[in-house]
């Protein structure tokens, strides 16, 4: 078992598992990995995944970031769930439009807007 | 305005701003605190000369993007090997050398992961998002020293 404290902060609202990073920076590939399995744990206890990724106060995120989201997001859907993003700034917008990431996660402006798009 | 060497001083160009210049070299370990002493040091001198959050958050990103290549895919996580950077950061422009000690790589070969069936492949963005971010960036055969130049919005080529 791991010790490390969690990179997450973690609500329930509406049905719906609300995540924050507690990092500004997702960056780190320890961190990534971390962030990766911590959220998984979190897609296995539901059997119908209702999750929204705020990313208030994070200004940084590398390609192994987004790779994660992307396992995250194939997870979700296999277990036939929903994954919203929203809060994102919009340099790392950017880092979603450049790659066409945008085309395949659902993104939202506001955390309340995300929370309304679930079905 | 002559570039000739100064005979009083110690040969620098006449004119030349070369105090305003950042240049360093790095010889980068597998360990990740030395990585991230090398960026702490470049963000340091991006934001001495003046570059903008947007032009930081650019090159952190290629930075890291380049990084993450040398040492995972170019050196595969060998601790033996090692990473050399070389930064140079003046008003207009920032360059930054990064060279590996593996086999290279086949520029070709790498999927475009924007292409619809590749969407869903967690990997493979990196130098998407360098070229993305930086002005210029060419690898050098065999494919093991990238060089990125950035120039500041605005500035003049060549």
């Amino acid at each position: 078992m791991t010790s490390a404290a969690s990179r997450l902060r973690v609500a329930e609202e509406a049905g719906v598992t609300r995540i924050e990073f507690v990092d500004r920076n997702i960056l780190d590939e320890a961190n990534i990995q971390q962030i990766g399995e911590e959220i998984n744990r979190i897609i296995d206890a539901e059997p119908q995944p209702r999750i929204l990724i705020s990313f208030d106060n994070v200004d940084h995120l590398s390609s192994a970031a987004l790779g994660t989201l992307i396992t995250i997001n194939n997870k979700i859907r296999s277990k036939d769930g929903q994954l919203r993003l929203a809060n994102i700034d919009k340099q790392i917008y950017e880092v979603f439009v450049i790659t066409k990431l945008n085309k395949l996660f659902q993104i939202h402006e506001t955390v309340d807007q995300a929370l309304t798009s679930f079905t | 305005m002559s570039s000739a060497p100064d005979r009083r001083g110690n040969g620098r160009a006449r004119g030349a701003p070369s105090k305003d210049v950042f240049q360093k070299r790095f010889i980068l370990a597998g360990d990740e605190r030395d990585a991230a002493d090398a960026q702490r040091a470049l963000l340091r001198a991006l934001e001495e000369h003046g570059f903008e959050p947007a032009s930081r958050f650019a090159i952190r990103l290629a930075l890291e993007e380049a990084l993450i290549n040398a040492f995972k895919h170019g050196n595969r996580n060998d601790p033996a090997k090692r990473v050399t950077l070389d930064c140079r950061v003046g008003r207009e422009a920032v360059v930054i050398d990064i060279s590996d000690e593996g086999e290279g790589f086949d520029l070709d070969a790498v999927p475009d992961p924007t292409e619809e069936e590749n969407l869903q492949i967690p990997s493979g963005r990196g130098i998407m998002l360098m070229r993305s971010f930086m002005s210029e960036v060419d690898f050098h055969p065999p494919g093991n020293r990238v060089r990125m130049v950035y120039r500041r919005p605005g500035a003049a080529t060549g």
